[in-house]
């Protein structure tokens, strides 16, 4: 990796269209190896979750037991037809990492969008109107906060049940108070800034304040963690579905391939090992591209929790 | 310095029954905490006896009180599975998670801290390169994937190590190194940026500008500011460790905390698990406390700026 990319300065062009600040970013992105790689692999995985049934080999729920427990392509008593192997089913392995991209994706998206918004309006309301308000928001943004992470997702994923939608309300709601530590703290920060100051005694309100001057400081920290948040999500839901937590075990899901995985860990070891490798391509993709947002859009943002 | 004690340890007892308040009103979720611990198929005059029993049958508030009250006394609550105090079974389990967690952390200082250093005193050296591979594979490697790993590799093919329980003094070898890995990527990125950092304080220029050796620099100035900024980090990588143990203490059957809270979610013992939780909050929020008061005592910054 070179040098850290540099923050982003659009003041520096005289004429400013989306096209040159595209064309900026671009420059930006290409000059960072790391963010290069990230992005790349950012847009494939995008892709094959959209793409999915174009893209996968075969039907990723087609039993086949006569070709059930096949190595990788490349080992002995494997097949091209199946380059990954199948499962003890015969499921096509590649098929069903394709498919399961899906779940992933569509687990952290939303999770973090959902926490994103919950998290953005109550940091915004608790930094912008302070005193009593703060205190109770942020009282209970703590208190979330205090309850280690995986304990809390577990015990409600087993509250409430095992489905997708389930699993992206409680990543929606009990990844929020992190959004809400950040944008407060962001807020605060703007606001002690001059130029709040400057615009209030030059008599603007209280709306022209928060989307002129607030929320536009706003979007690259929150980006940013949204991008490691997205990592984290993926790693959460994968890891509900190991313990059986998350979508049925009819639906191709990292984890749940994992899950079944572990029980033939020992003769059948591919049936591990791919879910595995897909969830740290895609790890991998979303904190090169973090890395790299940090550096161009938030250099002080840092994280206290993982 | 007595108040500052004083009022630190006030906010992490409200802290504590904000978390007492969540975990109670989390098996309320669903409306009828009867129909999530009993079976689904039971009679409805089982169900009814049950909230009879439990006492979810009185008014919230009444509910709330005796919760409350009982944790005061150290009761908290009997297991529906073991027919025990869910007390007596957390305190059986409590030294295998502290070992557990205790390891890995030790794992993960032992390695990260001198490549931390070394690397961030040499950016661009090949030891600085592996802590950098090291700091994003902590992030990108999944624990459930990376257990599952060490267990075909150390256990299975070459049988160095047990692959489950605890009955040998190895057998923690394992489970820490899966466990740890994490923080273990995370520390030498906390590192070598906190050395980075120090390393353009002008103190370390004039230090260097008085002729006083490298090595000296390093461990006298560089180190011993660096430590400072890394306790905080060290003190939440251990309550993650502490609460985040669920998939490795499950895949290794380790007897800890983090196993058992599997057990009582797969079984429905919902009284265990919100005894669980309270506890790994609990130490969590003891831990954080411990912490402050020590930066106070160490950081005179810390101490008159209340």
């Amino acid at each position: 990796m070179t040098t850290a990319a540099p923050p982003v300065d659009f003041d520096q062009f005289e004429e400013q269209t989306w096209k040159t600040r595209l064309a900026y970013v671009t420059r930006l992105l290409l000059r960072d190896r790391g963010g290069t790689l990230g992005f790349i692999l950012f847009i494939l995985i995008v892709l094959t979750a959209l793409l999915a049934p174009v893209v996968s080999p075969q039907d990723p729920l087609e039993q086949n037991l006569r070709a059930a427990k096949q190595p990788p392509a490349w080992e002995e008593g494997g097949s091209w037809e199946q380059p990954l192997g199948t499962d003890t089913l015969g499921r096509d392995m590649l098929s069903r990492i394709i498919y399961g991209t899906r779940v992933s994706l569509t687990g952290g998206f939303f999770g973090v969008l959902i926490a994103g918004t919950l998290g953005m309006v109550a940091g915004l309301t608790a930094g912008y109107l302070g005193g009593r308000v703060d205190s109770v928001i942020m009282g209970v943004v703590n208190v979330f906060l205090a309850i280690p992470y995986l304990v809390f997702v577990v015990v409600v994923a087993a509250i409430l049940g095992r489905n997708l939608i389930n699993v992206i309300l409680i990543f929606g709601i009990t990844d929020s108070p992190i959004f809400a530590r950040v944008t407060r703290g962001e807020v605060l920060r703007i606001r002690e800034s001059g130029y709040v100051e400057s615009a209030t005694s030059a008599g603007a309100g209280t709306a022209r304040i928060l989307f002129d001057h607030i929320l536009p400081n706003l979007i690259g920290p929150l980006i940013t963690l949204a991008t490691f948040e997205m990592s984290a999500m993926i790693f959460y839901e994968a890891g509900l579905s190991f313990l059986g937590l998350s979508v049925p075990p009819s639906i191709p899901s990292w984890g749940n391939m994992l899950q079944v995985g572990r029980q033939y860990l020992t003769i059948y070891p591919w049936i591990a090992t791919w879910p595995g490798v897909a969830i740290a391509i895609t790890a991998l993709s979303f904190n090169l591209l973090g890395d790299w947002l940090r550096d161009v859009l938030d250099p002080r943002l840092r994280r206290s929790r993982n | 310095m007595q108040r500052y004690i004083i009022s630190r340890t006030f906010q992490s007892l409200l802290l504590l029954l904000g978390v007492l308040i969540i975990i109670f009103f989390m098996v309320r979720l669903t409306g009828d905490p009867a129909t999530l611990m009993v079976a689904r198929d039971a009679p409805e005059e089982v169900r009814e006896a049950f909230r009879e029993k439990m006492g979810f049958n009185r008014p919230m508030i009444v509910q709330f009180a005796d919760y409350l009250f009982g944790i005061v006394q150290g009761d908290f609550g009997e297991s529906l599975h073991f027919d025990q105090p869910a007390l007596e079974i957390i305190l059986e389990r409590l030294p295998a998670t502290f070992q557990l967690a205790t390891v890995a952390l030790l794992f993960a200082i032992v390695v990260a801290i001198p490549i931390g250093i070394i690397g961030g005193s040499n950016p661009g050296s090949p030891l600085d390169s592996l802590g950098r591979t090291l700091g994003l594979l902590g992030q990108t490697i999944p624990n459930f994937w990376l257990a599952l790993i060490l267990i075909l590799i150390f256990a299975v093919n070459l049988g160095w190590f047990p692959s489950f329980g605890r009955d040998k003094t190895i057998s923690v070898v394992l489970p820490a190194i899966a466990l740890g890995f994490a923080s273990m990527g995370q520390l030498v990125r906390l590192t070598r940026s906190a050395v980075l950092e120090i390393r353009n304080e002008d103190y370390i220029r004039t230090a260097r500008s008085k002729g006083i050796s490298t090595l000296r620099i390093g461990a006298k100035h560089v180190f011993r500011n660096a430590a400072l900024a890394l306790i905080s980090v060290i003190s939440i990588q251990y309550s993650y460790l502490l609460g985040g143990s669920i998939y490795i203490e499950t895949i290794f059957s380790w007897p800890g905390l983090g196993n058992l809270l599997q057990q009582a979610v797969d079984g429905r013992d919902f009284p265990l698990v919100q005894a669980i939780a309270f506890f790994i909050s609990f130490f969590v929020i003891a831990l954080t406390l411990l912490t402050d008061v020590v930066y106070a005592l160490i950081d005179p910054r810390i101490r008159y700026s209340r």
